[in-house]
């Protein structure tokens, strides 16, 4: 099992909560808008894949087809 | 110890969510929620494991093996709508989460009409 992803969901997190603050401070809010955006995208699309792998195991797990 | 992962897991990750919340909201909701997946992946074998268990032992009460597999689907059901309504109520969403365990009870009602006729029909046998 890959406990990576936790680590990789929050190492996003962070880098885009510091480069968010310096995005505001340079001025360039909608960059900072596009950039919170991106990272959200980002983070859904590997939670989603999990979130299909959890499923498929319950479906064989539980015998529904 | 066969705890131990689970344990690490969910305090590692708690600490991640922790850290993320006051900055940004959305990517601590998703932290959780993948936590969570991680965690019900990690027990999916074992819980395998218990229901051939359980088939093994109603094949050997000959009992009918549809009775059986509409139990599991409503522990499925079950197990998937708590889940999914926690993640929600967790973040804030407790209107949506409601809705999710009302559609799993309903499903699960659902589900259990058939056998509940068959309780009634051999109830009716009974009766003179």
């Amino acid at each position: 099992m890959d406990f990576d992803l936790i680590f990789k969901i929050a190492g996003i997190g962070i880098l885009i909560s510091i480069l968010n603050t310096v995005l505001h401070q340079a001025g360039k809010q909608e960059q900072a808008q596009m950039l919170t955006l991106a990272g959200v995208v980002i983070v859904l699309l590997m939670v989603v894949q999990l979130i299909n792998q959890l499923f498929t195991a319950v479906r064989t797990v539980f015998r529904i087809y | 110890m066969e705890l131990l992962p689970f344990v690490g897991l969910g305090m590692v990750a708690t600490v991640l969510v922790l850290l993320l919340r006051e900055e940004r909201p959305e990517l601590a909701s998703l932290l959780s929620l993948a936590a969570g997946v991680m965690i019900l992946l990690l027990l999916m074998d074992r819980i395998a494991t218990v229901f051939n268990l359980l088939q093994q032992l109603a094949f050997r009460a000959q009992l009918d093996l549809l009775y059986l597999n509409t139990v599991l689907r409503i522990v499925a059901i079950a197990y998937i709508a708590q889940f999914g309504s926690q993640i929600c109520r967790d973040a804030g969403e407790s209107a949506i989460g409601g809705k999710i365990e009302l559609a799993g009870k309903i499903l699960i009602m659902f589900l259990a009409v058939p056998l509940m006729l068959v309780i009634l029909d051999s109830v009716l046998q009974l009766l003179p």
